[in-house]
């Protein structure tokens, strides 16, 4: 890899690892909330709905403040989880995947709940008049009918945490090789002189890898969705 | 086995208030659109919760309000065939049929797969997807997949409305067999009386959420007073005939009904065989004497039941023509002019022509 230096390296390879985690970690709770805001009726579901859409329409750095706030080592989660788990996120790229994943989820949590939505519920009673509980019916009627929206969903959170930056470096900063992502990589060789061609080189790797995304997803939820029409 | 049913709903437009059983055979459930058939259906299922009522299948309580008994759905063992057949579309047929029999109760004596494809004619189309079934191999799908769940009850909320006439001719065999071979009661759903009348066993007419009458079919379709809820243009008796001979110069069948014998176009059964004869009200002429040089075969000698004089010029009679009901709709002013009233004895006359191949069933008690 000696078209890209160690550094470059580095901060592809990190952003890849953050957006992996970030999408793996946060694909079965976007399915829960999905499946809550699109079939739930109790009070409080708009406020739900309203805390899951927040990321996407707060400034990131409020975003990425808020974080700090709660998942700080001195963040009322934060501290629970460094005692008890061990686990910590303010400044280490598990921080930047957390960051990734809380502004990828809304995007994810909306592709779902459409493809929830288009679910005849007809087919579910159909399911459980052959004798399917709830979980069976969901794992053989729901689920797959909804696997396309679930990959494009998934794609788009990948691409979202691929890309974050307000949040990120609010949150976990900017430091090479552990919260050091694409994005933050981009702007740090912009800010030195003599930068300009990594800058490009990482930016035309980010544009790769969008459109790569983009195309899969696309590919992915075509092949699905004409293998569930059966045609 | 026995479904027995009491439901009280009430929606903002409409209350449901009805109660009644359904023995084993076909217990057709018919109304007008609206009556409230799909709400009850729903409701034995399990689908649709109703304020009060209950619903017990052979003594076993599957909803009982008063009880606080409510059994979901898919502890019902209610098979349940869809008008719209809900195939899965994501499963070949044979997948669908599988998940019919994945959930059921293990049973050594249950029909397989390969049997009930064998039955419904579907056997060559296991391999392949809902989406490129026609709508009567989609409903034969479905009911194969009902059936194999192994269900106490079938339910079918009209299985042949979306289908055409030839299609609805593929199917009503197949349900015939089913009404005859399975032991469960099967409650079907349906506003065509033709369909009820090859049908059902036993019928409910559902008026406006109410059960307006319910009873055996052959003495609900024979009776007079039932006429307007079952529509004066499709009203008719059943009755059972015995296939005697075929007289293939004419093109006739010979049939014997306790009354005597009856000559009809060509029917495709064996000789021996039962079948279950639809007359229309209206293809039925009365005459108070035998009458004579007259191009119809078919005369019966019969006696007046009742009579129904309707608001309009015409009269619905039934007539007891042996042991079975025949009902015959004339005008008022025949019944006057031939000073006729309930036990007089008359002769029914009907054209061999007027009974269509469509109004012929497979054999079944009709009993009164």
């Amino acid at each position: 890899m000696d078209w890209l230096s160690p550094q470059e390296w580095s901060a592809v390879a990190l952003s890849l690892r953050v957006a992996l985690w970030a999408t793996a970690f946060s694909l079965p709770f976007a399915v829960l909330v999905a499946l809550v805001l699109a079939r739930g009726r109790f009070p409080g579901l708009q406020l739900l709905n309203g805390l899951v859409h927040l990321p996407l329409i707060l400034p990131p750095v409020v975003t990425g403040y808020l974080l700090l706030l709660v998942f700080g080592r001195r963040g009322p989660v934060g501290h629970f989880l460094e005692q008890t788990f061990g686990l910590v996120f303010a400044f280490r790229w598990t921080g930047a995947a957390l960051a990734g994943a809380v502004m990828g989820f809304p995007l994810m949590v909306r592709a779902i709940r459409l493809s929830i939505e288009a679910v005849d519920p007809k087919l579910e009673a159909a399911a459980a008049t052959l004798g399917a509980n709830r979980f069976w019916t969901f794992a053989l009627i729901t689920l797959p009918m909804i696997l396309p929206g679930i990959i494009a969903g998934a794609i788009l959170a990948f691409a979202k945490a691929m890309g974050e930056f307000g949040a990120t470096i609010t949150f976990v900063s900017n430091i090479p090789g552990q919260t050091r992502t694409l994005p933050s990589a981009i702007y740090a060789f912009l800010q030195v002189p003599g930068g300009e061609a990594s800058a490009l080189r990482l930016v035309a790797i980010s544009v790769a890898l969008s459109m790569a995304a983009l195309v899969f997803s696309e590919w992915g939820a075509r092949r699905i969705a004409r293998r569930i029409a059966g045609a | 086995m026995k479904l027995e049913v009491a439901l009280h709903h009430e929606f903002a437009a409409f209350a449901l208030d009805v109660a009644f059983s359904a023995p084993a055979g076909v217990t057709a459930l018919f109304g007008r659109s609206g009556s409230g058939k799909t709400t009850v259906v729903n409701a034995i299922a399990g689908l649709l919760r109703p304020q009060s009522g209950h619903v017990a299948i052979g003594g076993t309580a599957l909803l009982d309000t008063r009880q606080g008994v409510f059994v979901p759905p898919h502890r019902r063992s209610i098979g349940y065939v869809f008008q719209d057949a809900r195939l899965f579309p994501h499963f070949s047929v044979r997948s669908n049929l599988e998940f019919g029999a994945r959930f059921a109760p293990p049973s050594e004596t249950a029909p397989s797969l390969a049997a009930i494809a064998d039955m419904l004619g579907i056997a060559h189309l296991l391999d392949r997807r809902p989406a490129g079934l026609s709508g009567g191999e989609k409903q034969r799908v479905a009911i194969g997949r009902a059936l194999l769940s192994r269900p106490r009850l079938l339910l079918m909320d009209e299985p042949l409305a979306s289908l055409d006439e030839a299609r609805k001719g593929e199917i009503l065999p197949y349900l015939e067999r089913l009404r005859d071979e399975a032991a469960m009661p099967i409650l079907y759903v349906s506003h065509s009386l033709a369909e009820v009348a090859r049908l059902a066993t036993t019928i409910i007419v559902l008026r406006e959420g109410k059960v307006a009458r319910a009873g055996p079919a052959a003495a609900i379709l024979a009776d007079p007073q039932a006429v307007p809820d079952l529509g004066v243009r499709e009203a008719g008796a059943i009755f059972e005939a015995t296939i005697v001979a075929q007289h293939p110069q004419d093109g006739l069948t010979e049939l014997a009904v306790s009354a005597g014998r009856l000559f009809l176009p060509r029917v495709d059964a064996p000789t021996g065989a039962r079948i279950r004869l639809r007359i229309h009200a209206h293809d039925v002429i009365l005459a108070t004497q035998r009458p004579q040089g007259m191009s119809a075969l078919n005369i019966l000698p019969a006696t007046i039941v009742d009579i129904r004089e309707g608001e309009g010029p015409g009269a619905a009679v039934s007539l007891a023509c042996g042991e079975d009901r025949l009902l015959a709709r004339v005008t008022r002013r025949s019944i006057r002019a031939m000073g006729v009233a309930p036990g007089s004895t008359c002769f029914a006359i009907l054209k061999s022509t007027a009974v269509a191949p469509s109004d012929i069933g497979a054999g079944w008690e009709v009993g009164l």
